[in-house]
């Protein structure tokens, strides 16, 4: 077999095994070495709900979609183009996921007949998942792995763990990968705890990588070039850490304490995770005996004057609601992040959705509005949190990040700012000397003054009983009227202070495509596509929901045609029909717990021109 | 600085409870005892935040010239604690009826005892709902005949004492609502102690549970059918001051000192500092005919609280972290240049 190098502007690489097998690891370990090298990447985690799922079985398959390139890349990548597929479940599971032209890498000493039963495949899996005209790598990798190490001492248990780095040293070959990063991370991993660990783990990565290269059996290596990046120190970062980060950030700006009351659940546990962790910046964590705790703690703490926050996703969300309307009805400053997550009820943890959307907007008794906002992308979570920050201190609202457990356990490379580019966050605290009553509202922003306990000469009383702005209980007609239109008036000027709305490609034409949150790497391709296809189509995103941004109804008014793309079955269009009803609008839509697909969305537009 | 008096802790709000209800008795006791308590703490009246739920008694911060938060049906103990957290200066209490703290907050309530969250939870327990106008609530009796137990309750009720000690709790301590100066005098000892401190206040609903404690508040009646605890002292009560409680076996036992050779020195002396929760577990349960219902403060230690324990983490983490600005975050770990 002649064997060719060739060079490939993109590729996606999909890591499938047991939930066990250290997938994630080895696809972020991948991820990683391709950031450092230079490569634009976006990732995917897709794993189950299960921690160990019955070893075997489809239900506890874990994957890890790495998308690389050396041009922008955008979306994880619909389809892959190496499978590497530690056992029988791993290869039926994501078989549908295969590039007509992908190469399959498969441990065979896991294709026995008991490994097959447990997958529910028969003798034959390639031809029984149609995937005979695929490059199949059938390797012994728990064989070799094994021999590889058989001289190292180390017990079985412990040899079958280092198997994702055997297959890892054979992707690395395959994509001519520098394997430096991972020796590094190896060191760091076992350094202290564990020395007697990093070579074995070397050893294997580096036989992975000369079996590769040995057997004869993959007919093409690839060459993905560096992308040209702006200059500057980078890192890789998920959703969830920059979701964290930006809302330290934001504190460190505020000049005030971090608190976070949170109570664990996927897929939000990791911005909790993360805060507990930096102590140092003064961020406190309070894991709460509920959801509803995690909310009323933070409400306390944004009374006594602290940047508060509560994490959380969809179900913890309803169970949020009603704090969230004495957050609204108290004026106090909060910021509530959601990282939806498959509805309803518990639907499905871990798969992506956004489906929350109504809920955010309506799910609350009374008049009951808050600024509600969305994150675009992985790295894009730490602005997007900053600034819900920046909003709920500077206009005195509980303000509702929604982000995606897409975007949350999704990774991307990331140009680390500098936080002397980022504005100063001025809360409206009451100065000494000036005149106080709770309700009195700033004339252009409609914001209250904020008064925290320890002050003198301001003590007052707040809660949910409606008040007038002498913060006198009052059940007068005319007073609530005033007080329900003036808290609406206050979230509908927030619109003056955010950036408006941002048209990709022509600012007129025939068919402008909408979306909002973390679907936008996904639909940026697909409009790419097709205008490099040759045709024209303009993209609008929305990371403020509510309010609109201020100019959004010029900008829907420049198009015949307007398309919303979401991942549920149709609230953000909903909800401009019934904010915009001047326009005509055309959706697209997806609930089955997965982001879009490129191709998918390359369909829907094109059915519009 | 000149003490304040009760009047610089009223508010200027008209107080709307029902005439001839519990819960005067006990605001009255809260106004008159800050002034001591800010002495004794060196507070200032600005470092005061009252903080409660929904029912009638929850309407207590209005009345307080402090800061205030009136929050959600069951949410007081949540928010309290994290006021406290955000800002381990302040001194917060807290006002929470029996429906409010023990059913729909029940679960925050156990936890904040658990945390040992400083913060003074005053418990309205007047056995009923009165601001929904009179159903069954967790501490009416078994049997309790209201609108929405037309034929008695078929429930047990909870004892609070006995949840607050099942939860670890650091400081309980029980009053009624016309024991003004043992009401006064058990809020010092609770703003003093630090931890989480609950004071149960058996308060009359004059409205739906007329009497709710009457067959032991009754003034007739009131010395033979309770008892107030106080540290170091014995166990004495009655309007003779001839009764007292003694250990007997694993239990307790009200005897008559000078009946079958009784003398003083039988006679248990209170220790509410005791580690050992038996005693105080019993004290608390102790229930009219067979035994005097224990009044005053029944459990009194210390441990480390919540609060606390975060401010000295947040310092600990702060001296020995690399991390110091959100600069030094984002540059940390794992990073590279493009050149």
């Amino acid at each position: 077999m002649q064997h060719k190098v060739i060079d490939t502007k993109d590729v996606v690489i999909r890591f499938a095994g047991d939930s066990g097998d250290g997938m994630q690891l080895t696809g972020s370990l991948f991820a990683d070495m391709s950031a450092i090298f230079g490569n634009e990447l976006s990732t995917f985690p897709d794993y189950p709900a299960e921690i160990r799922a019955p070893h075997g079985t489809v239900s506890g398959v874990s994957g890890f979609q790495v998308h690389i390139g050396s041009d922008h890349i955008t979306t994880p990548g619909d389809f892959c183009d190496l499978l590497v597929a530690m056992n029988p479940a791993a290869l039926k599971a994501n078989a549908q996921w295969l590039k007509r032209t992908a190469m399959v890498l498969i441990d065979s000493d896991t294709f026995d007949e008991e490994g097959l039963r447990r997958a529910g495949l028969k003798n034959d899996p390639i031809r029984e998942l149609y995937i005979e005209d695929r490059t199949i790598i059938i390797a012994p990798i728990t064989t070799l792995t094994e021999e590889s190490l058989k001289d190292s001492g180390l017990d079985k248990k412990t040899v079958q763990k280092c198997k994702n780095m055997f297959t890892l040293g054979m992707a690395c070959y395959i994509y001519n990968r520098p394997m430096e990063y991972i020796f590094q991370y190896l060191e760091r991993k076992f350094g202290k705890k564990k020395p007697e660990l990093i070579a074995p783990n070397k050893k294997v990565l580096q036989d992975g990588y000369n079996y590769a290269a040995n057997i004869q059996a993959i007919p093409n290596t690839y060459n993905i070039e560096p992308a040209v990046q702006p200059k500057g120190t980078y890192r890789n970062i998920t959703g969830n850490q920059a979701t964290a980060w930006g809302l330290l950030a934001a504190a460190e700006k505020a000049n005030l304490p971090l608190f976070c009351g949170s109570y664990p659940i996927t897929p939000a546990t990791g911005i909790l995770e993360e805060l507990a962790v930096h102590k140092s910046l003064g961020a406190k964590t309070l894991q709460a005996e509920d959801e509803i705790a995690g909310i009323c703690t933070a409400i306390g703490a944004a009374f006594a004057g602290n940047l508060a926050v509560t994490t959380t996703s969809g179900p913890g969300l309803s169970l949020k609601s009603e704090a969230l309307g004495l957050a609204v009805m108290t004026e106090l400053p909060l910021v509530v992040v959601d990282v939806q997550r498959a509805g309803p009820s518990t639907g499905i943890p871990t798969k992506t959705e956004q489906t929350d959307l109504n809920q955010a907007l309506y799910g609350r008794n009374g008049e009951c509005p808050m600024v509600v906002m969305a994150a675009h992308s992985p790295a894009g979570c730490f602005d997007a949190a900053f600034n819900a920050a920046k909003i709920a201190l500077e206009h005195m609202t509980p303000v509702l990040l929604l982000t995606e457990g897409f975007l949350g356990n999704g990774s991307e490379p990331w140009l680390i700012p500098s936080m002397k580019d980022y504005p100063a966050i001025k809360p409206p605290f009451v100065q000494p000397g000036d005149d106080f009553r709770p309700f009195d509202r700033d004339p252009e922003t409609l914001a209250r003054k904020w008064a925290v306990p320890g002050m003198a000469g301001y003590e007052h009383r707040v809660g949910g009983l409606e008040k007038n702005h002498a913060g006198v209980l009052s059940s007068d007609p005319v007073n609530h009227a005033l007080m329900v239109k003036e808290r609406a008036e206050k979230v509908q000027r927030v619109a003056n202070y955010i950036p408006e709305l941002e048209v990709n490609g022509p600012e007129s034409g025939k068919l402008l495509v909408v979306g909002w949150g973390g679907t936008y790497g996904h639909i940026l391709s697909a409009v790419q596509e097709i205008r490099e296809a040759g045709n024209e189509v303009s993209f609008a995103h929305f990371d403020y929901i509510m309010p609109l941004p201020r100019n959004t109804e010029e900008v829907l008014s420049k198009f015949d045609k307007i398309l919303v793309c979401e991942l549920n079955s149709g609230q953000f269009v909903n909800y401009l029909r019934a904010t915009l009803p001047q326009f005509t609008y055309s959706q697209h839509n997806k609930v089955q717990g997965q982001p879009f697909l490129v191709q998918d969305l390359v369909a829907a537009i094109r059915e519009q021109l | 600085m000149p003490k304040y008096t009760f009047k610089e802790f009223k508010s200027d709000q008209e107080v709307r409870w029902c005439p001839g209800c519990g819960d005067h008795g006990v605001l009255a006791a809260l106004q008159r005892s800050l002034p001591d308590v800010t002495e004794a703490m060196g507070y200032n009246k600005e470092n005061y935040v009252v903080v409660s739920g929904i029912g009638c008694s929850s309407r207590l911060p209005y009345y307080m010239n402090t800061y205030g938060f009136h929050s959600i049906h069951g949410r007081a103990t949540a928010i309290s604690t994290g006021i406290k957290v955000a800002n381990p200066d302040l001194a917060v209490w807290q006002a929470c009826g029996d429906g409010d703290a023990l059913a729909i907050g029940g679960n925050h309530f156990i936890h904040a005892i658990r945390r040992n969250v400083d913060i003074n939870i005053i418990l309205f327990n007047n056995q009923i709902y009165g601001l929904t106008k009179g159903q069954y609530s967790p501490t009416s009796r078994f049997g309790a005949v209201t609108k929405t137990s037309p034929y008695g309750t078929v429930e047990h009720p909870f004892n609070p004492g006995s949840l607050v000690l099942g939860a670890k709790g650091t400081f309980f301590a029980r009053s009624l609502d016309s024991e003004l100066k043992l009401t006064s005098e058990i809020m010092l000892e609770a703003a003093k102690h630090e931890g989480c401190s609950v004071m149960e206040m058996l308060t009359n609903c004059v409205i739906f549970n007329d009497g709710a404690h009457k067959l032991i508040a009754d003034r007739e009646y009131r010395a033979d059918r309770t008892i107030v605890l106080r540290h170091g002292e014995k166990m004495i009560f009655g309007k003779e001051r001839n009764k007292g409680i003694m250990l007997d076996g694993m239990g307790l036992r009200v005897v008559t000192i000078g009946e079958n050779g009784i003398t003083e020195d039988d006679i248990l002396v209170h220790d509410a500092h005791s580690e050992n929760v038996g005693i105080h577990m019993m004290l608390a349960d102790m229930k009219y005919p067979d035994f005097p219902v224990a009044l005053g403060v029944i459990r009194n230690v210390q441990d480390v609280t919540y609060d606390a324990g975060v401010r000295n983490q947040l310092e600990e983490v702060k001296e020995k972290s690399r991390i110091q600005c959100v600069d030094d975050l984002l540059r940390s770990g794992s990073t590279w240049e493009v050149k």
